[in-house]
């Protein structure tokens, strides 16, 4: 019999967590920054999935990224390379990244670079590229591919330039005052998109590049919402990094989804995925769009929810209701509801609406399936087939079969009869 | 005898453990009535209740060798 004291562990998890300042530092070149990527490898969303269970939008991601990458010159071509078995498919969150919705990544493509400096830690991920026609959700016009050319060759050098010139940017603190403004930094980035905005816009302006570049590059930051989510992801990567790996830990770690299948991972499981087919989304569509038309659950981004963000503080974001549905009333009893499961609560991050309350921190296997409450997210829903984008936003908690099989996992490895 | 005419002579205040649905039935007739959102451990599923119970005593083990 192993001698581990959960609570005491978990306990200890939860500190380095607590500890964890996730600093913007750069903009890297994948092929550059991210470990073990190569020229034909594409990162994706959630636990590993082969070409052939790949959903609609992620088949589109993927092509449309084989096509910008010059690995094809056509998306007839791109689907066949993809089939092909010539090229590699793994999951970002093995590669210390994450990337929304279809989350494809090539090694030619810009990522911010964030680090944990006392934990010698790098995380990483994409730049948005707005709303509308975009690759990560599945797009592949040439729209989308001239917008991603001119993120590699003018936005990506830009931010390099502009982040070298300037102090790091704390994205811990960053994200506490956005939680002050009525973000929760998963579906609403409206606060902490402008903090950061106000961060960056004197160190464009002080980089070389001509006036025309830096204007573009202002106005694109500016005139999408979404930025910062993808540095809320990857902050919340690598703190919770920070928790992984720990024996007799039963703290989840990572909820991610790849359009097909939902997957966590467990501190005290090292490596392994658990996994169930990814539920639908229930929310509010746009004008036009039918639940014929939604994928399944897809995307990195409930690793906001697993450091207790996103869903967990929607009682920060009241706002937010009228993006993915429900009442104010419901937000609120999202984020009460999620202190039952969870071992603490964030030193960091309050929720002004709970008498400034710290938000829900560390999902406790344990607890999730003694009481049988699920983790709440909240996200965007993508339409099932490659090329169409954004169809609306909801709410969905994981497939309780994930935390199920974890659990039976964990008194194999550590409490067997 | 006194008591059981008392409950049913009197106005009924009720706290309602478990179902939603009996809390609402009982609200929309204007009962006053609290209700506590409580399920069976694991939700009522055994092989999970039974799992649960394998980690427990584990630690109750770790616990007592503490104690050693």
């Amino acid at each position: 019999m192993q001698r581990l004291d959960i609570a005491a562990i978990n306990r200890e998890a939860v500190q380095a967590i607590q500890k964890s300042q996730p600093v913007l530092t750069g903009v890297g070149i994948a092929g550059e920054v991210v470990p073990r990527m190569r020229r034909n490898l594409i990162l994706h969303a959630g636990p590993p999935i082969t070409w052939d269970r790949m959903c609609g939008p992620m088949r589109g991601a993927v092509m449309g990224a084989l096509v910008y990458e010059g690995l094809a010159k056509t998306i007839p071509e791109a689907e066949k390379l993809a089939a092909s078995g010539e090229i590699a498919f793994e999951p970002w969150h093995e590669h210390d990244g994450v990337g929304p919705m279809a989350g494809v990544a090539t090694a030619s493509m810009p990522v911010w670079i964030v680090e944990d400096k006392a934990a010698g830690r790098r995380t990483f991920c994409t730049l948005n590229e707005g709303l509308g026609k975009v690759l990560r959700y599945g797009a592949y016009s040439d729209e989308v591919l001239v917008r991603l050319r001119w993120m590699r060759d003018v936005l990506g050098p830009v931010l390099r330039e502009a982040l070298a010139g300037r102090p790091e940017i704390n994205l811990k603190a960053l994200i506490a005052q956005a939680l002050q403004m009525g973000d929760e930094v998963h579906n609403r980035n409206r606060a902490a998109t402008s903090l950061l905005f106000r961060e960056l816009a004197p160190a464009i302006l002080r980089t070389r590049a001509k006036t025309d570049d830096q204007v573009k590059v202002l106005e694109f930051l500016h005139a999408n919402d979404h930025t910062f989510l993808n540095l809320s992801m990857p902050a919340a990567k690598i703190m919770l990094q920070a928790a992984e790996w720990r024996e007799g830990c039963t703290l989840v770690t990572t909820m991610a989804r790849n359009g097909t299948d939902f997957g966590i991972r467990v501190a005290g499981l090292k490596d392994r995925w658990f996994t169930a087919p990814a539920g639908m989304v229930k929310g509010l569509l746009f004008p036009g769009f039918t639940d014929a038309d939604c994928n399944p659950d897809i995307g990195d981004s409930a690793i906001t929810e697993t450091v207790g963000l996103g869903g967990f503080s929607m009682a920060a974001a009241p706002a937010i209701v009228k993006f993915v549905g429900g009442t104010v009333a419901d937000a609120m009893t999202y984020t009460q509801t999620m202190y039952e499961i969870t071992t603490a609560e964030s030193e960091a991050f309050q929720i002004p609406t709970l008498d400034f309350r710290g938000s829900p921190l560390g999902i406790d296997l344990l607890k999730v399936c003694e009481t049988g409450i699920l983790p709440q997210i909240n996200t965007g829903i993508a339409h099932r087939e490659a090329g169409v984008g954004q169809v609306g936003a909801g709410l969905i908690k994981p497939p309780a079969k994930c935390f199920e099989d974890a659990l039976a996992a964990y008194v194999d490895a550590y409490c067997p009869e | 005898m006194a008591a059981i005419h008392d409950l049913f002579t009197s106005p009924i205040k009720v706290i309602n453990v478990g179902l939603p649905s009996f809390h609402a039935d009982l609200k929309s007739q204007n009962v006053p009535v609290v209700h506590v959102n409580w399920q069976p451990p694991a939700g009522g599923n055994a092989r999970v209740a039974a799992l649960l119970d394998r980690v427990r005593r584990w630690q109750a083990q770790v616990r007592a060798g503490k104690k050693e």
